[in-house]
């Protein structure tokens, strides 16, 4: 067993710290405070090759791997939970898919712009009345000849409205229940597709989350992805996938939550001396390390296991489910040792414990991932 | 276009530290980086390279260790990266360390050799301008603009009063200022490249050719005679007291050395 | 090469515009002492077109004599034309000891010269000694960020070369009653010798800050947290009749022009008075500063290094406490008047 990073990844790391602090940190505020998409900085995640890291150089990624990629997701979230979900969703739902269920000419024209960054990309599957129960898609796809014409609505659409592609689950077969489903790629400017409300959140708000509407919208029938009623399978698959980069990116919130706190308990001063003196900040510290700790084993694991094409569901289930308990008990308890100043936006840490609710939330709750789990032990 | 850009591994001295108590320098644990004027000039060919497709060869001389420094340098961009070490460098005054760049220098092709201003360690500005006399080119130091032109460089040339404009034929060497570009960040993919792609080639004394009395401590004209710390100066008080206190405090130590 | 055929001690006058440096003249101060400890000349090196009328200055300040190499071709600085000469006098005449300013100028021209007659050149000295049995130039200057110190001596090879950052050396009060000789040596310079071409030259029209001139600074730091509270420092500059300085890392971060860097890798400061304001006080940092005569620091951590050098520190809020100081000093003045 080994636990040490190859040369590359600590090369990565000492990259992604860098890009991190001096081009996404500066913003996270702002970001927040006006619910504003990063536009600039996704320009420079383009420029440096944020967005194709674990695909290979001939569809135009970076030719890295899983871990690379999750790695990245932790050290943006750590400055910037948005930016962190942007890169997050792109990657995992919606290039991810296309390239492990593209045909040849679907990735040569979706994945190779997706992993330069040329396009931005987004996933649809959740519905007003299909959240956790994805079985029960209202959203339909008709075959008319050479189209298909998508009918419905999808909310909570992460990159909504930014993203220039999105994978779509509709049900081509409503007799079937899941082995309905299929999978589509639709542009963003396909008639008949609409952006819906923008939701206002407790966190991420950088992060655009839109309602995605199709009224008759014609759908190519080459842009089915996969064959027709493999949708649901595309669609646990990818968010198998989607659980790792969320579990970065709760990592990566608890990390720069403890981070913050760390400074502040040294420099904070009550009854004459820094917090950090007085033990109940220090065992604090110790316990938010740990678990923090504990959640990247977790989390760098499924990394591995994708990588190396062994089962990962449960590994990426277990890493989201614990990464983004610890991602909430780190934020809540850095909120804590920052005291009043922790509760106001003068302190990063406020954001932070907003951000992490939502990591125990999308991508399947940790009540899906405890379903996930056990599903494994018991079978 | 060929691009020879000499870089070198220092410490990162803003982390360095320094033991309040002995007034010695902590090093442990402080990172090593590109110097920051010759990361300027890597940022600077690269730009040559995205413009006219310049072929970049980083050069440096250095333990092995310095092997990290280059693959940084082949992840931002460069093509090539050679690691100029041997025991038998070891110990070098800026005069041994430019004979024996030039001679490294020497089995290359180039245009242009680009060299930071001056380290972050060591401070002198000299290897630059001596590798230039020593290959016998032209050199333009403290480069804070370039443009390419038909038959050479058109230079900025700063002074602490003002700049030149200067021009200059290839083959030549210039050495640059960090204030001349943002460097740019090393790409992701290019990570992966300067590990698994990408070669940094060894030379030691053997692949070049130079007299063994100009390289090394033997071949450095200047000696280390001894090295010392100042030593900490006492501290003053410190008071930690209201912002009202403090300014008394500050006012009552102006009046004392009756600056007020 | 045997080293008792060079003898005496030079000093490569910079002029700009036919003005002598100031470092140049702070190296007179520092030749003329090691001259005497040497009992040999001091010789300044005034290479230029038409600048006869400034070689007397350089006796006032300390030459004995003064080698004056007038050309056309050497009206401006140009790394080759001035290589050359200096070369040619150094190799015809043989000094011991040759010190220049640490200057864009001299620092182009000594490691090209040193280079090409090869002998060592120490950078940046800040202390110049004779070693009394050998009467070697013992050349000390800061490495690793200004804390540790090296003393480097160059044995075997001579002249012995060094420059040296102005605002290091005192120099001597100019003495119109010194007497000296001006040697007139001429160039063998043509056209060919230059292998760039000055396409223009621009002087900046600026007001350029000298911080390193003012009496009393007052410095920023990181812990300032913004371009805007730096307002606060210049009132209290204005307050005290002095100027704003800054760390690397709020130059870095452009929140004020590089001309007000203190420190390794910008200006070599010693005022009278440095307030140090939210600058934790890295040791490229103090190396700049420390020499000042009074050192007060204010940062919101006690531990910063900076404390360990001031003579007073404060920890505080630096929004807070500085202008309660600019107020309490205009409380003062106001009933002075």
């Amino acid at each position: 067993m080994n636990f040490n990073l190859s040369k590359e990844h600590i090369m990565l790391q000492q990259m992604y710290k860098d890009f991190a602090e001096k081009e996404v940190k500066p913003l996270a505020e702002e970001t927040d405070e006006k619910e504003q998409f990063p536009v600039e900085t996704l320009e420079k995640l383009k420029r440096y090759g944020f967005m194709g890291i674990p695909f290979p150089k001939k569809y135009g990624g970076e030719g890295g791997d899983i871990l690379a990629y999750a790695m990245a997701v932790e050290a943006l979230s750590k400055v910037c939970a948005s930016t962190g979900v942007i890169v997050s969703a792109h990657t995992s739902l919606c290039a991810a898919p296309i390239y492990e269920f593209g045909t040849e000419q679907q990735k040569e024209k979706y994945l190779i712009p997706l992993a330069k960054g040329e396009k931005l990309g987004a996933f649809g599957l959740t519905e007003a009345n299909a959240g956790t129960d994805a079985s029960a898609q209202q959203t339909t796809a008709e075959l008319q000849g050479d189209y298909y014409l998508l009918n419905g609505t999808k909310i909570f659409i992460t990159n909504a409205g930014y993203a220039d592609i999105y994978v779509i689950m509709a049900m081509t077969d409503k007799s079937k229940g899941t082995r309905g489903i299929s999978a589509f790629i639709v542009e963003a400017d396909t008639e008949g597709f609409t952006i819906g409300k923008k939701e206002l959140k407790l966190g991420i708000k950088g992060s655009a989350t839109c309602e995605l509407i199709f009224e008759n919208c014609k759908i190519p029938k080459e842009n089915l992805l996969g064959s027709e009623g493999k949708g649901f399978k595309i669609a646990m698959q990818t968010l198998d996938g989607g659980r790792i980069g969320i579990a970065s990116q709760a990592l990566g919130i608890a990390e720069g939550a403890l981070e913050e706190t760390i400074n502040y308990v040294k420099e904070r001063k009550q009854f004459g001396k820094p917090i950090a003196a007085f033990q109940n900040t220090q065992f604090q510290l110790a316990d938010m390390y740990t678990k923090i700790e504990a959640a990247k084993m977790l989390v760098y694991k499924a990394a591995f296991h994708k990588e190396n094409k062994l089962p990962y569901s449960k590994e990426a289930a277990m890493a989201k489910l614990y990464a983004s308990e610890v991602a909430m008990e780190v934020t809540t308890k850095a909120v804590q040792l920052h005291g009043g100043y922790g509760y106001t936006r003068e302190y990063p840490v406020e954001r932070m414990m907003r951000d992490a609710k939502i990591t125990e939330i999308y991508e399947g709750t940790s009540e899906v991932q405890k379903m996930v789990i056990s599903a494994h032990l018991l079978k | 276009m060929k691009i020879i850009v000499c870089i070198k591994q220092v410490p990162d001295t803003t982390e360095v530290k320094l033991d309040p108590k002995t007034g010695t320098l902590i090093r442990d644990g402080v990172p090593s980086i590109i110097n920051p004027d010759d990361k300027s000039g890597l940022e600077a060919a690269l730009q040559l390279k995205d413009e006219v497709g310049a072929h970049v060869t980083v050069l440096s001389m250095g333990p092995p260790q310095a092997d990290l420094a280059l693959r940084e340098a082949l992840a931002m961009g460069a093509d090539r990266g050679i690691l100029l070490t041997d025991r038998a460098f070891a110990g070098a005054d800026t005069w041994a360390t430019s004979c024996t760049l030039a001679a490294a220098i020497k089995n290359l092709e180039y245009d242009l050799i680009i060299a930071g201003r001056q380290a972050i360690d060591g401070d002198t500005a000299q290897v630059g301008p001596q590798i230039a006399e020593h290959l016998n080119i032209p050199q333009v130091t403290y480069v804070e603009d370039l443009k390419l032109q038909e038959d050479g460089l058109l230079l900025k040339r700063s002074f602490e009063d003002g700049y030149y404009m200067v021009k200059v034929k290839t083959p030549c060497l210039i050495t640059t200022l960090k204030e001349m570009n943002e460097a740019r960040y090393m790409r992701i993919g290019g990570i992966f490249d300067a590990y698994r792609e990408k070669e940094v080639d060894i030379w030691n004394l053997k692949d070049i050719q130079i007299e063994t009395s100009n390289i090394g401590l033997q071949g450095s004209p200047t000696k280390v005679k001894k090295a010392f710390t100042k030593g900490a100066k006492t501290a003053g008080k410190v008071y930690d007291v209201a912002p009202k206190e403090a300014a008394e405090r500050i006012i009552e130590k102006l009046k004392e050395k009756f600056i007020i | 090469m045997n080293n008792k055929d060079y003898k005496g001690i030079w000093v490569f006058a910079e002029q700009r515009d036919g003005e002598i440096q100031k470092v140049s003249l702070e190296l007179l101060g520092k030749g003329r002492e090691l001259a005497d400890i040497l009992k040999t000349k001091l010789t300044a090196v005034l290479l230029g077109n038409d600048v006869k009328k400034v070689a007397n200055e350089l006796i006032y300040y300390g030459a004995d004599e003064v080698i004056l190499v007038e050309d056309k071709l050497l009206n401006l600085y140009v790394t080759e034309p001035y290589t050359k000469v200096m070369t040619e006098i150094i190799e015809e005449k043989k000094p011991e000891i040759i010190l220049l300013g640490a200057t864009a100028i001299g620092r182009d021209l000594a490691p090209r010269v040193s280079a090409r007659i090869h002998t060592g050149l120490t950078a940046d000295c800040t202390s110049l000694e004779i070693e009394e049995e050998t009467n070697n130039l013992l050349m000390t200057r800061p490495a690793f960020g200004g804390n540790l110190l090296a003393t480097i001596i160059c044995p075997d090879h001579r002249p012995q070369m060094s420059t040296v950052r102005p605002g290091v050396m005192i120099k001597l009060e100019r003495d119109e009653k010194r007497g000296g000789e001006i040697v007139e040596y001429s160039s063998k310079l043509t056209p060919e010798d230059f292998n760039v071409e000055i396409i223009e030259v621009v002087k900046e029209t600026k007001e350029k800050i000298k911080i390193e001139e003012a009496e009393i600074l007052v410095s920023g730091g990181r812990g300032m947290g913004n371009k805007e509270n730096f307002s606060i420092l210049e009132e209290l500059a204005k307050e005290l009749g002095g100027v704003v300085s800054a760390s690397r890392a709020v130059v870095d971060a452009g929140w004020i022009e590089r001309d007000r860097q203190v420190g390794q890798t910008g200006k070599t400061v010693r005022p009278n008075l440095y307030i140090a304001c939210g600058i934790s006080g890295a040791i490229q940092h103090l190396a700049g500063m420390e020499e000042s005569d009074l050192i007060i620091a204010v940062n919101k951590n006690a531990s910063a290094p900076i404390f360990e050098i001031a003579d007073l520190g404060i920890v505080g809020d630096i929004n807070k406490v500085i202008p309660a100081v600019t107020e309490e000093i205009r409380q003062i003045k106001g009933q002075e008047k």
